[in-house]
C-alpha cells in the first residue's frame, strides 16, 4: 500500500448556518494526481483553503507528511511543502512576474531578515525564478509587471509561484478557469509533465481535463464526499451521475 | 518611463545640492533665519522619510508617528536634565527607547488592519502625549528646556549653527541611504510584497506580521533620531511635539511628496513647511488656505509631487 502524503479526517467548517465542509475525510497518496470535482458551491475552495491554512476548520484533523498540521499557520505549512494556486488569481500586482516567483524561492532559501544586499541581484533566486517561469512558458515575460499580464499568463504565473516553493504537494484550484482552448491545452500538457515530479490535488471543472489527468477522483456535493475512486468507477457511479454528472453532458460525451 | 525617471532625478539632485550649499548661501547673505528654518525642515523630513518606510513601502498607515519625535526628544531632555549631557549616551538611549516603544505599539496594533490600525496607532500616540503631560518633574504641560545641547566631546559642536545643520543633513541623507538599502533588500521586498498581497505572501511561506513588526520598529527608531535632533534644535521638548496634529502633518508630507518614493518625503516636507511659513506670514487664517490647497494637490496629483513629475515628463 502506497503511503499517504495527506490525510484529512472528519473535517467540518461552517459559515454561519451553512456547512461548507461536512465531516469530510480524504486521503492523498504520494505521487498521485487526485482530482476533486463537484458543482459550484460544493466547498472545493473552502477545502483547499483549510488544507493550506488560509481558513481554519471548526473540527477535524489534517495530517501532512506524517505531521498534524490542523492548527499550523499557512506560512509554516508552506515550509513543510504545501503549495497552492488560487482560483481567483492572487499575485503581487505591482511586482514583475520574475519578482513574484523569486520571492517564492526566497521564502524557501534561508531567512529574509537581510537588510542590506540587493535581493534582485541574488543569482540563485533569479535563476530559480527563471527556471519556474520557463517551466510554465513565461520566460519571455519575466520583467513584465503582473498588472500587464493577460489573464492566461497570470494563471500560469500562479502555477510558477507555487512551483518555486518546491512543494511536495501542489493544490491547484481551478487552474484552467477562464482560459481559452489553446491555453487550456497548454495547461493540461504542463500538468501531465508536473505530475511526474510532484503529488497534485486538482480542483477543476473541465471534465475532459480531469478524466485525462486524474489517478483518482473525489466527488464533493454540499461539502460531503459522495464518491472517491478511479475515473472509471466515478463515471459509472450512480450516485455521482444523479447528484452531479447527470446534468453535465460533457462527461458522458467524453466518457 | 526613462524620461520620467530623469526629471525626477534632476529635481532630487537639485534639492540635495541646494541643501548641501544652503549654509554657504546663508553665510554670504547673512540670512541666518533661512539656516534655522531649513534645519527644522531637514529634521522633519527625516521623520517623514521614516514614516514613508512603513506607510509607503509597508502599507501601514500609522497615525501616531509623532510619538517617536517626543520619545527621542524626551530621552535627550530628561538625560540632560538629570546631568547626563553626553550625546554618546543621549542619542543611543533615544534610539533604543523609540525602538522599544515601536516594538510594543507594533505588536499590539499590527493585529488590526485598515481604519482600526490608524485609530489604534493614534490612540497610543495620544497616550504618550498624556503621559508626557503628566511628568511634573520634567515640566509637564509646559515642557522641558534643554540648557545644553548633546555633547559629542571635541568631535562636533551642536551649538554651532552650521555644524548642527550638517549633522542633521548627514542624518537625513544617511537615513535615506539606509532606507534605500532596506527597500531593495530581501527584507524590503518581503515588506512590499506584504503590502501588495498579504495572503499570497503567507501562502508562499512568509510570516507577514513579523516582517511588518520589524519594519515598524526600524521606522520608529529612525524617527526617534529625528526626535533627538529636534529637541537639540529647539533646546526644548514638550508634549506638543507628539500631539496628533503633528502626526497628521508627517502623513501629509509623505502623501504630498509621494508615498513609496525615496525622496518624496523630503520634497513633501520642504513644500509643506515652506507653504506653512509663507501662508502664516500673509494671514493668521493660513490653515484655512493650507488645508484645501493640500487637498487639491493630493487629489489631482496622485502619487504626490513625485508622481506629478513623472507624469509631466511623460507628456
Ligand atoms: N468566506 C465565506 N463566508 C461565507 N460563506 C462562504 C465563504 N466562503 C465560501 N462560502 C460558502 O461556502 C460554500 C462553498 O464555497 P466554495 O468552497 O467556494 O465552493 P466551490 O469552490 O466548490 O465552488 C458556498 O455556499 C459559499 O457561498
Ligand atoms: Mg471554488
Amino acid at each position: 500500500m502506497a503511503e499517504h502524503l495527506l490525510r484529512v479526517e472528519n473535517l467540518m467548517r461552517r459559515f454561519g448556518g451553512l456547512v461548507a465542509t461536512d465531516n469530510l475525510s480524504l486521503e492523498v497518496v504520494t505521487g498521485e494526481l487526485h482530482a476533486i470535482i463537484g458543482p459550484n458551491g460544493a466547498g472545493k475552495t473552502t477545502l483547499i483553503s483549510q488544507l493550506t491554512g488560509q481558513l481554519m476548520p471548526n473540527s477535524g484533523a489534517i495530517h501532512f507528511a506524517g505531521q498534524d498540521i490542523t492548527t499550523l499557520p499557512s506560512y509554516k505549512r508552506s515550509g513543510l511543502g504545501l503549495a497552492r494556486s488560487f482560483q481567483i488569481t492572487s499575485l503581487l500586482r505591482d511586482f514583475t512576474a520574475a519578482d513574484n516567483v523569486a520571492l517564492a524561492a526566497q521564502a524557501h532559501a534561508g531567512h529574509s531578515y537581510r537588510f542590506w544586499g540587493n535581493a534582485r541581484k541574488e543569482a540563485p533566486l533569479r535563476e530559480a525564478a527563471h527556471a519556474a517561469l520557463a517551466r510554465v512558458g513565461l520566460a519571455k515575460r519575466a520583467d513584465v509587471p503582473v498588472s500587464e499580464l493577460s489573464h492566461g499568463e497570470q494563471r500560469e504565473l500562479e502555477l510558477a509561484v507555487a512551483l518555486a516553493t518546491k512543494p511536495k504537494l501542489l493544490l491547484l484550484d481551478e487552474p484552467m478557469a477562464g482560459l481559452g482552448v489553446t491555453e487550456s491545452q497548454r495547461m493540461v500538457a504542463l500538468l501531465k509533465e508536473l505530475r511526474k515530479e510532484v503529488t497534485i490535488v486538482l480542483v477543476e471543472h473541465d471534465m475532459e481535463a480531469v478524466f485525462a489527468l486524474a489517478d483518482r477522483i473525489t466527488v464533493l456535493v454540499y461539502g460531503r464526499v459522495i464518491a472517491c475512486g478511479k475515473p472509471d468507477e466515478i463515471r459509472n457511479n450512480d450516485e455521482v451521475k444523479r447528484a452531479y454528472l447527470g446534468d453535465q453532458h460533457a462527461v458522458t460525451r467524453h466518457g | 518611463m526613462k524620461s520620467a525617471f530623469n526629471l525626477r532625478t534632476i529635481v532630487v539632485a537639485l534639492v540635495v545640492a541646494g541643501l548641501v550649499l544652503l549654509p554657504v548661501y546663508s553665510a554670504l547673505t547673512g540670512k541666518v533665519f533661512i539656516l534655522t528654518m531649513f534645519t527644522r525642515i531637514i529634521i522633519l523630513a527625516l521623520a517623514a522619510a521614516s514614516l514613508n518606510l512603513i506607510m509607503g513601502y509597508g502599507g501601514m498607515m500609522s497615525f501616531g508617528h509623532a510619538a517617536y519625535l517626543g520619545i527621542g526628544g524626551y530621552a535627550v531632555g530628561i538625560l540632560a536634565f538629570e546631568g547626563i549631557g553626553s550625546g554618546f549616551i543621549q542619542w543611543p538611549v533615544a534610539l533604543i527607547a523609540s525602538a522599544l516603544f515601536a516594538l510594543v505599539i507594533g505588536a499590539l496594533s499590527l493585529r488590526t488592519r485598515g481604519v482600526y490600525f490608524i485609530m489604534i496607532t493614534l490612540a497610543f500616540a495620544q497616550m504618550a502625549y498624556y503621559i508626557a503631560s503628566s511628568l511634573s518633574r520634567y515640566g509637564a504641560d509646559d515642557g522641558l528646556t534643554i540648557y545644553k545641547r548633546s555633547n559629542f566631546g571635541g568631535l562636533i559642536d551642536l551649538s554651532n549653527r552650521t555644524q548642527f545643520y550638517y549633522v542633521c543633513l548627514a542624518c537625513l541623507l544617511g537615513g535615506i541611504y539606509l532606507i534605500w538599502r532596506i527597500v531593495n533588500s530581501r527584507f524590503g521586498l518581503v515588506v512590499q510584497g506584504v503590502r501588495s498581497n498579504e495572503q499570497r505572501m503567507q501562502a508562499i511561506g512568509f510570516h507577514a506580521n513579523r516582517y511588518r513588526l520589524v519594519c515598524f520598529v526600524i521606522s520608529g527608531t529612525i524617527c526617534g533620531l529625528a526626535g533627538a535632533l529636534l529637541a537639540n534644535n529647539t533646546d526644548f521638548v514638550s508634549p506638543a511635539v507628539m500631539y496628533w496634529t503633528r502626526s497628521g502633518d508627517l502623513m501629509v508630507m509623505v502623501i504630498l511628496g509621494g508615498m513609496g518614493t525615496l525622496f518624496g518625503p523630503v520634497i513633501g516636507a520642504i513644500v509643506f513647511l515652506l507653504l506653512e511659513e509663507l501662508l502664516s506670514q500673509i494671514t493668521e487664517y493660513w490653515a484655512m488656505i493650507m488645508g484645501p490647497l493640500l487637498l487639491l494637490i493630493v487629489l489631482f496629483a496622485r502619487g504626490g509631487i513625485m508622481g506629478l513629475l513623472a507624469r509631466f515628463s511623460r507628456g
